[in-house]
């Protein structure tokens, strides 16, 4: 099997702080990966060197066979392929809804408004957000703003999407909605890697999942191996204090 | 009327208290400003010199003389203001780009940016008058390059625009880096998020400082009167010799301030806006 994601031995220090140690991990084409662990284990920036917002210091993570880490690389093709959404949704606030939607198409795909009108609105209507295209990110509830974001991420129709606790920001009763945008697209085939603390959302939809410890991935398996009969203490020790 | 929802109720007690409150800080308010206002209106008449400044500096005839002429001269003041304004957005916003330029080639122009903010903003604004005003004029060009209105608006847009610059450099910083990783998650260039998400913020954020800079711009053309120009305060000085009396400084004065209290007003309503949005 051909991994669309490969990433080998990957590090990263900031300063001092050695946040990964040496991942490994592989994702194939249309494969769901979660990523549980406790906050600092190293979710969010093995997130962020995938898309090549974080420079990585050794390793190499490969894109459908190609190295996109290699030191000097224009990282702007490659975030083009790879979608992020962040835990603080980043919404661009001096913008609508739409027009957020629709900045990365029309300077990258040199699309206009017009072109771009139809396939928004769709997707807008499919997350049921087709009466807030207008507002702007402050006239949104948490919820809205995140599905936005998602729908931002997915105009640009990347090949992989990274989630970055996506709901860890949210009030309770607003992250179930948040999770039905997932599941559809989840339901599109796309290949993501989600870092996360829901673990029920984890169990029923993952293929795959890895628990990070201090910037290693301890381990990984299908969500049945490590919820029901995680190897290591831990594993056994964290899923103890987050289910 | 019958009207019974619970807005037409009669007012709680709490809303009678606070009305009896502020109807007692009213009076008391209007109470001290007229003794503050009747102290002085019977004690400055009361100074050995009040009558020889009354004379000199509130001199009703010259006045009325003088007022319409420096009306008049004011019409150059606004004209210096208004052709000095938009170059000194551009040369500001030119400048504090050029400031946050991250690219090695371009290492240059950021350098220059430097130098000239912290030049700019080290000198009296006078200096800068004199040294251009002055000084260009003195390498013997041919008219219409050795005006004084040239070069002593020159003076005045490289010292704002140096001012400007470091406002809106303040309100790049001031957008949260989160701005310019969601941006560039998306694929976009340096170029775009600076242009699309950044700027487009940082300004907005911004525009109170700018409009303190502006009413401060108005002010200061004044200033150009040294090198030449016969604007609103040298046309005071001709009338204060020919009249022999202070009275159209006081004309001057005025006119200026009709202009300035309304945009500082305006201003601080934009910052007082702003500040609330923030919240």
């Amino acid at each position: 099997m051909n991994a669309l994601l490969r990433l080998t031995n990957v590090q990263k220090a900031f300063g001092e702080n050695q946040v990964l140690r040496g991942i490994d991990l592989e994702v194939a084409r249309g494969e769901m990966v979660c990523l549980i662990g406790a906050s600092g284990s190293g979710k969010s920036t093995l997130l962020r060197t995938i898309n090549l917002l974080e420079p990585i210091d050794d390793g190499e993570i490969r894109l459908d066979g190609v190295d996109i880490s290699e030191p000097g690389l224009d990282p702007q093709p490659v975030r083009k392929r790879i979608g992020l959404v962040f835990q603080s949704y980043n919404l661009f606030p001096h913008m609508t809804a739409m027009d957020n939607v629709m900045l990365a198409p029309r300077r990258l795909k040199g699309l206009s408004k017009a072109d771009l009108a139809e396939p928004v609105t769709a997707l807008f209507e499919r997350f049921g957000l087709a009466d807030r295209m207008g507002h702007y990110p402050d006239q949104l509830s948490g919820g809205q703003q995140q599905r936005v974001a998602i729908i931002r991420a997915l105009a640009m129709q990347p090949e992989v999407l990274l989630f970055d606790e996506i709901t860890s920001a949210l009030d309770p009763e607003l992250v179930a909605e948040v999770l039905d945008v997932l599941r559809a697209v989840r339901a599109e085939g796309i290949t993501m890697i989600l870092a996360t603390h829901e673990m029920g959302f984890a169990r029923e939809l993952a293929d795959k999942v890895c628990f990070l410890d201090r910037g290693q991935i301890l381990e990984a398996g299908t969500p049945e191996q490590l919820f029901d009969a995680p190897k290591e203490a831990r594993t056994r020790q964290f899923l103890s204090q987050v289910l | 009327m019958t009207d019974n929802s619970p807005k037409a109720a009669l007012p709680g007690r709490r809303a009678v208290y606070e009305a009896e409150l502020r109807k007692r800080s009213m009076r008391i308010a209007v109470l001290s400003t007229l003794a503050v206002v009747a102290a002085i209106a019977i004690l400055v008449p009361l100074a050995p010199g009040w009558d020889a400044v009354k004379r000199s500096f509130f001199n009703g005839g010259v006045f009325a003389k003088t007022f319409p002429g420096l009306l008049n001269a004011f019409l150059l003041d606004i004209a210096i203001f208004a052709w000095s304004l938009p170059l000194i957005a551009i040369v500001g916003l030119l400048v504090a780009i050029c400031r946050d330029i991250q690219r090695p080639a371009l290492y240059p122009l950021r350098l220059f940016a430097m130098i000239y903010t912290d030049v700019f903003r080290g000198l009296p604004v006078i200096l800068v008058i004199y040294l251009i005003g002055f000084g260009i004029p003195g390498l013997g060009l041919p008219r219409p390059w050795n005006s004084p209105y040239i070069w002593g608006s020159l003076a005045l847009i490289l010292v704002y625009a140096a001012y400007v610059a470091e406002v809106i450099r303040s309100g790049i910083e001031s957008i949260h880096q989160s701005q310019r990783s969601a941006a560039l998650s998306l694929g976009l260039s340096t170029t775009d998020t600076m242009r699309y998400v950044i700027l487009p913020q940082a300004l907005r954020n911004v525009v109170p400082a700018n409009m303190n800079l502006v009413v401060a711009l108005q002010k200061d053309v004044a200033l150009l009167s040294f090198v030449g120009p016969v604007e609103i305060f040298r046309q005071a000085g001709v009338y204060k010799s020919l009249y022999a009396n202070f009275t159209p400084y006081v004309g001057a004065a005025i006119i200026f301030l009709i202009i300035t209290i309304p945009a500082t007003r305006y201003a601080d309503y934009l910052m007082h806006k702003r500040r609330r949005q923030q919240q």
